[in-house]
């Protein structure tokens, strides 16, 4: 799994690529903690180059939604593709988080 | 016949689920059923490397083999303690992000991947066998068996 994290209109636009699993879902929960620590709220999660989620990497969106919403922040969920975009439908995930099309349009509403 | 057995730890779910991975690929399933069969592996065997050994180590074992034309039995095997996942009451889907909890997504996942899942306690071993075909059932098939499996305890 790689992350990368950039910044545009007050909204941190991290993108992650490759394979969430147990393994490693961890880290990308703790690289969310420590943007939020520094005070951001907004955040965009570009998915267009994740191949494979599993439970624990839903969790970790979840944890991090959580930590979000007492600080009025916004989480906008990105270019789902293939079998992570049918997991997060078959979790019921796409209709409890804002999911758009591509970054494009995620910022486009935000 | 293919088998693997390796200690139940976290440090060897990625060479446990490849191994599952490769039986399908070597089956010939399309990327996208080998992700789907994947998930479901990874499910079961964090939930073994984490919790089927309170206090000590123990193994567990894969086995994958073809059945008639195109179906894939995975067998996945451990010595801990007494555990039917099948019996773990379904998931809070409720669409709200504050009280929605986050655990029990992995048994429904498991469900949803594989075109059968079936449990048993054999000889002190909890034995889990996914049944899977290159496509996955429809829906409704998977509702049905959903409930067929629900009631089964272990021994």
């Amino acid at each position: 799994m790689e992350v990368a994290c950039r910044k545009e209109k007050n909204t941190a636009i991290v993108s992650v690529k490759g394979r969430m699993d147990a393994v490693c879902s961890m880290d990308f929960e703790k690289i969310l903690d420590e943007q939020i620590a520094s005070g951001q709220t907004r955040f965009i999660i570009d998915f267009s180059g994740l191949e494979y989620i599993s439970s624990a990497g839903l969790q970790c969106i979840l944890t991090t939604a959580k930590k979000l919403e007492p600080r009025q922040g916004d989480l906008i969920l990105a270019a789902l593709k293939g079998t992570v975009k049918e997991v997060f439908e078959i979790s019921g995930f796409s209709s409890i988080f804002t999911i758009a099309e591509s970054v494009d349009s995620a910022l486009a509403g935000a | 016949m293919s088998t693997i057995t390796l200690p139940a730890k976290m440090e060897n779910l990625r060479r446990l689920v490849q191994f599952v991975s490769g039986c399908a690929r070597h089956q010939g399933y399309s990327e996208s059923r080998t992700n789907e069969i994947e998930l479901a592996a990874e499910e079961a065997l964090v939930n073994i490397c984490r919790y089927a050994y309170p206090g000590e180590e123990g193994d567990v074992a894969l086995r994958c083999r073809r059945s008639g034309r195109d179906k894939i039995i995975i067998e996945i095997e451990d010595s801990g303690i007494p555990f039917d996942p099948l019996s773990a009451p379904e998931p809070d889907l409720r669409p709200d992000i504050a009280r929605r909890a986050a655990g029990g997504l992995g048994i429904f996942l498991i469900r949803k991947m594989v075109n059968e899942v079936h449990y048993r306690r054999h000889v002190n071993k909890n034995i889990l066998t996914f049944i899977v075909s290159p496509e996955k059932r429809p829906v409704d098939a998977l509702k049905e068996h959903a409930h067929s499996t629900q009631g089964r305890k272990s021994a």
